[in-house]
């Protein structure tokens, strides 16, 4: 038993090298001279200084400012629209009786089955006719909604009990009352876990932000980075600096919230 | 006496139930049910050179589209990626959620860290992957001695993507695993060890068919997520790379045919493609659940 228990601690131990590597290689190049990152004998590990040039050098060339800008905001639009329209929509689809309901989710599910490219060329069609390309609502435009948001608020209505609305109708309430003052409010967890989803799914986007805003200045870090991969080819301590100034503040953020943020995943992802 | 009459209850749940549904049901099908129409309707034109228009062309996409060597390989790019990229990382994350549900100290250490691929942009890794790859300075070769060309050797580049897939999502899928052993009753397995079974008879006989259900979920939603790989693919591999061939996926295609090269016509034809080889895959796994799936 004694023995399984070590080949356990083992096993778990070099996971996490082989998970944490890639960062750790990324730190330690970022600090790198190119000469240091390209000697290969003797190949050296820990740069001699940690020198912040690379950093200066990036944050010369690329306006970090404006993408981090363009990132949050992007995020917390995609959120609030996400959330506040599949709070709404949710709570009908699972407590509310009308015609047409079934038909309607019906279309909620099939958007849920079918791969996003599908929906890519007219998307991008309808933003460069509405003007909105290398624009934050070009940006925003495929999160104004959320086929998913909305599945996973109405699994969260479905299991609260019915007598608390019975409760507050007789008490006069009518049905956005209901909503508003006694549904909604015990339905934060699962807001919070949609919300974490979709920020962690916006910021990894990488192909739409490319399509509909190509401008440097227009766009998101994601698609910004894979830009400066063919401007500094081969530097790669430059470029580990800017994936790392990319990922730290999220990964910073995930770190001090982690458990919401892998309960969030887990609850929304799965019931994807 | 027929008419029928709505009591104010239903009249007003009618409405407020279409006033809360309005904007989500308005956005989808602005957003995502008309393009769905729009991109299959495409799928008939050829987008003209110079900004001409739509030149309505038939089947003919179709018909290139099947003797496009290029899209074949693609195809078998992709069935390749997922072959590798699904069961491995299904199996390392199964183990480690069976690991992380024991008694085990720092669980939560351990879980945070596999979990890290999930909150780093995918742009970001591929890079990093990119450098570990890299052939004369990188850390790989230097740790496996040779001079092997991970990412630019047309026979095992592939591969090398799928090592960097494997890695990302293991976390993402053994959070999910976890949360789906946290449904076993622990009974089960004490009463197995009074019988003297072993955590590894334990685990086949127990585990696996009580978490069948995650497992069926996890394989469906990563082999429709592995057909659509793109980000590792587009980051890792260059234009000029010599294994680009045997490497681009499908969507890496569509976005080269709908957006690099303004065909749009040829990319919407990619994309439908795309969708019937995931309806037909996720149709046979539905099918295929009822011989290994138990509900509980």
């Amino acid at each position: 038993m004694k023995k399984n228990k070590i080949i356990i601690y083992v096993i778990l131990v070099i996971m996490s090298l082989i998970m944490l590597v890639p960062f750790i290689w990324m730190v330690l190049t970022a600090f790198k001279t190119v000469g240091e990152s390209t000697q290969m004998d003797p190949f050296v590990i820990f740069p001699s200084k940690f020198r912040t040039d690379n950093f200066t050098e990036v944050f010369h060339n690329v306006n970090f400012a404006r993408l981090y800008f363009n990132t949050i905001m992007m995020i917390a639009l995609r959120v609030l629209c996400a959330v506040l329209t599949s709070t709404i929509a949710g709570y009908a689809f699972a407590r509310l009786n009308f015609k047409g309901k079934n038909i309607m989710f019906g279309l909620v599910l099939f958007q849920m089955m079918i791969p996003t490219q599908i929906f890519i060329i007219p998307q991008y069609v309808m933003v460069s006719k509405l003007g909105w390309t290398n624009t934050m609502m070009g940006l925003l435009f495929p999160g104004l909604v959320s086929a998913f948001g909305t599945f996973l608020l109405r699994q969260a209505y479905m299991g609260l009990p019915r007598e608390l609305e019975e409760a507050a109708r007789l008490d006069g309430c009518n049905i956005g009352q209901t909503f508003l003052f006694i549904m909604a409010p015990l339905t934060k967890s699962a807001m919070v876990a949609l919300g974490i989803f979709t920020a962690v799914f916006a910021y990894k986007d990488l192909m739409w932000p490319m399509i509909v805003c190509p401008d440097t200045n227009q766009t998101t870090l994601a698609s910004a980075l894979s830009k400066m991969q063919g401007q500094f080819t081969s530097n790669y301590p430059e470029l580990m600096a800017a994936a790392l100034i990319a990922c730290l503040p999220m990964i910073v953020i995930y770190v001090i919230f982690q458990k919401q943020f892998i309960e969030g995943i887990a609850t929304s992802g799965g019931k994807l | 006496m027929t008419k029928k009459k709505f009591s104010p209850r239903e009249k007003s749940e009618l409405i407020w139930g279409w006033l809360f549904i309005a904007p989500t049901m308005i956005g989808l099908i602005i957003l995502n049910i008309i393009p769905i129409f729009q991109t299959i309707y495409q799928s008939f034109f050829k987008t003209g050179d110079f900004g001409k228009g739509n030149i309505f062309v038939g089947g003919a996409n179709y018909v290139k589209v099947f003797s496009d060597s290029e899209v074949w390989q693609a195809l078998f790019n992709t069935l390749k990626y997922a072959v590798v990229e699904v069961p491995l990382s299904i199996i390392i994350s199964l183990v480690l959620a069976v690991f992380l549900n024991g008694k085990i100290k720092g669980k939560s250490t351990f879980r945070t860290i596999f979990f890290l691929p999930m909150v780093a942009a995918p742009a970001a890794i591929a890079m990093v992957w990119r450098w570990l790859y890299n052939c004369e300075f990188g850390l790989l070769n230097h740790i496996i001695p040779g001079k092997t060309n991970w990412i630019s050797d047309p026979k095992i580049a592939i591969y090398s993507i799928a090592v960097i897939g494997i890695w990302s999502i293991i976390g993402y899928n053994m959070v999910l695993f976890l949360a789906g052993l946290q449904e076993v009753p622990k009974d089960y397995y004490e009463a197995a060890a009074i019988d003297g079974a072993t955590g590894v008879q334990q685990f086949f006989n127990i585990t696996i068919p009580l978490v069948s259900p995650t497992i069926f979920f996890v394989m469906v939603t990563r082999i429709i997520a592995a057909m659509q790989v793109f980000d590792v693919i587009y980051m890792v591999i260059d234009n000029n790379n010599p294994a680009l061939m045997k490497t681009q996926s499908l969507v890496c295609l569509f976005y080269k045919y709908s957006f690099q090269q303004s065909n749009k016509g040829y990319g919407a034809t990619v994309v439908v493609v795309l969708l019937a080889v995931i309806m037909v895959f996720t149709v046979l796994q539905m099918i295929g659940q009822k011989k290994w799936v138990h509900y509980m």
